[in-house]
């Protein structure tokens, strides 16, 4: 099988709440220093979920893309050191400020020039917007079939794939024919480790690069220019932070006040 | 499009009952179809719909479509894309508003996608501006740590709205709606994706997302164990559910069915209890609309103890138990 995954560099999710900063006159994020790039965590186990099938044939091949401005090369090539076998880059400064309709039809423009895939893999949804709806965008475009928030994916042959995805209370066992696109959820597992040897491989391979021009699109007419969504505002909401902390000699005793407390304030 | 008008609500049933989300939906359907003087409209799809048709009424449905198929009685997207394409253009509306459940996060996009025009997902508010008649969506961004409103371009503006945002009006019996079917004939070949199976994982005991009272467990909890001793006696006193943040589901301590968070439960209990937890905005997206939050954290630093209205610095092990044994005293 051909797998393409995509994957979106964002500042790191895990990050204290606390350095978060907004430029709110731009609508946009302020990247504070310490806060570091790396590959959407769910965009991860979507490499992670297409490296699983690729362990039990090595002949299938597993190409990434990313797009962006200014990717750090480190960072979008991490999926190339976990065990994918090339990078496709969609890097240019029109590619910025796009909403989830501009991402998707660059991509889907960039897997159409691909030409060869199968499957098409996912995050269920990117760590900065939360939108989750770029890999069923993608999907629509393309005219092929999409299974959304999957925790497991297996080749069971003839081009077929049998997922099982999470719906309320649990989950549903559906089999698809490729091509098709794959969202993939974090109950699927962790993602693994880069290896040495990977990371070594990684670091000789050159990313393709492709403007907007090298996939039929018109500069002016990707990114912020083919946004559906406008935004009208962005904010941090204000948090009242009243927090009475309980305190007494003994943590015993500060728990026993902590109930007295919450009864007396008809909480319990 | 210029002539598109009215709301329609997707509403959703789990056994043989209008979902609370969809209550939740006609709810802020009413209020946006009372602001614009036009009307709200529910679609219900499935194999047996119709028996809650008057229940969509009595929530604020002016009408009622009601579409019924044996091949409709699981969501799917290849079934349920040609009943919506149908159903947009006979009704026209100016707005589509599903829940951010698993059927909106899957129809939302592929919808919106398929018609030209942008959805806005996992909304927290939805409002119109008065000067243009279009709809603003508030939905968190950054994992919580902000939050955005948006508007979009074409018809239909199409939004899911995230669970207990919403507020459902109270159920009136006497309310008059027009309850109309439509008849789709599906293609049975055109269906890409076929369901094998649908794994049920049973909960015993309360439902997380039904409990008045939930304690839930982190990271710093440290293990399976302690969510079936100490905070599974607590919740048992209070008569409610234990719940988890993500690291003890991806760590395979408790079933991903208890994960509250921005991609796993969001739930409004009275009472919300977090034991080790740290408080990350994914987190606090899942519960930060519960009534009380109590925090246990042996670190003051703790983001949790900006977000809680009462806490205790120090360890869970000596304090859970404590607690637990003086909330029962009281509650004697």
């Amino acid at each position: 099988m051909n797998m393409i995954v995509c994957c979106k560099q964002v500042l790191d999710p895990e990050a204290a709440p606390s350095t978060f900063k907004l430029d709110a006159a731009n609508n946009r994020m302020v990247q504070p220093p310490e806060v570091k790039p790396v590959v959407s965590p769910y965009d991860e186990q979507a490499v992670e979920a297409a490296l699983r099938i690729k362990d039990k044939d090595k002949t299938q091949k597993i190409s990434i893309i990313s797009l962006g401005n200014g990717l750090v090369r480190d960072v979008v090539k991490k999926p190339l050191s976990m065990g994918a076998d090339e990078l496709i880059l969609l890097e240019d400064p029109a590619f910025e400020g796009g909403d989830s309709y501009a991402v998707a039809s660059a991509l889907a423009a960039a897997i159409k020039k691909v030409g060869q895939f199968d499957l098409i893999f996912f995050g269920r949804q990117e760590s900065e917007w939360d939108d989750g709806q770029v890999g069923t965008g993608v999907a629509e475009l393309l005219g092929i079939p999409s299974i959304t928030v999957a925790k497991k994916v297996e080749d069971i042959g003839g081009g077929k794939v049998r997922v099982e995805r999470i719906v309320a209370d649990g989950f549903q066992v559906v089999e698809v024919q490729a091509p098709a696109v794959i969202t993939v959820s974090n109950e699927l597992g962790e993602a693994r480790y880069a290896t040495l040897k990977g990371i070594m491989a990684a670091s000789k391979k050159q990313p393709i690069v492709w403007k907007p021009a090298d996939i039929g699109l018109d500069a002016a007419k990707v990114g912020t220019a083919a946004r559906k969504a406008k935004i009208v505002k962005l904010f941090q909401p204000v948090k009242e932070g009243k927090c009475e902390i309980v305190s007494a000699d003994s943590p015993a005793e500060a728990a026993a006040l902590l109930a007295q407390k919450l009864r007396d304030n008809k909480v319990i | 499009m210029a002539d598109n008008k009215g709301i329609l609500v997707v509403g959703e049933l789990a056994e043989g009952k209008l979902l609370p989300i969809s209550a939740e939906l006609l709810g802020a359907g009413k209020r946006l179809a009372d602001e614009l003087k036009e009307s709200l409209s529910c679609i219900l799809i499935g194999e047996k719909v119709g028996d809650v048709a008057n229940a969509a009424v009595a929530a604020g449905a002016d009408k009622v479509c009601v579409v019924e198929d044996a091949q409709l009685k699981d969501y799917q997207t290849d079934t349920f894309m040609p009943v919506m394409d149908k159903a947009i253009a006979e009704l026209a509306p100016r707005i589509v508003l599903m829940g951010q459940t698993s059927l909106g996060r899957d129809l939302a996009p592929r919808l919106a996608f398929k018609l030209g025009v942008a959805a806005v997902m996992d909304c927290l508010e939805l409002t119109i501006d008065t000067a243009s008649k279009a709809m603003n969506c508030t939905r968190p961004v950054y994992g919580g740590n902000a939050r955005a409103i948006f508007t979009t371009e074409g018809f239909p503006q199409i939004a899911t709205l995230r669970q207990k945002a919403g507020t459902p009006l109270a159920p009136d019996a006497g309310r008059k709606g027009d309850i109309v079917s439509l008849a789709v004939s599906l293609d049975a070949s055109k269906i890409r994706v076929k369901v094998l199976e649908t794994v049920k994982e049973e909960v015993t005991g309360i439902k997380i997302e039904d409990a008045q009272a939930v304690v839930a467990g982190g990271r710093g909890v440290g293990g399976p164990e302690p969510f079936s001793n100490e905070l599974l006696e607590l919740a048992k006193v209070l008569k409610g559910a234990v719940g988890a943040s993500r690291p003890p589901c991806d760590n395979k301590w408790v079933p991903d069915s208890i994960q509250v968070g921005l991609t796993g439960k969001i739930i409004a209990p009275e009472l919300y209890i977090a034991v080790a937890i740290s408080g990350s905005s994914q987190h606090m997206s899942g519960c930060s609309g519960s009534k009380t939050i109590v925090a246990i954290n042996k670190d003051p630093e703790a983001n949790i103890f900006k977000e809680a209205r009462f806490g205790v610095v120090g360890d869970w092990k000596v304090i859970l138990p404590a607690f637990t044994a003086k909330v029962k005293q009281l509650l004697q």
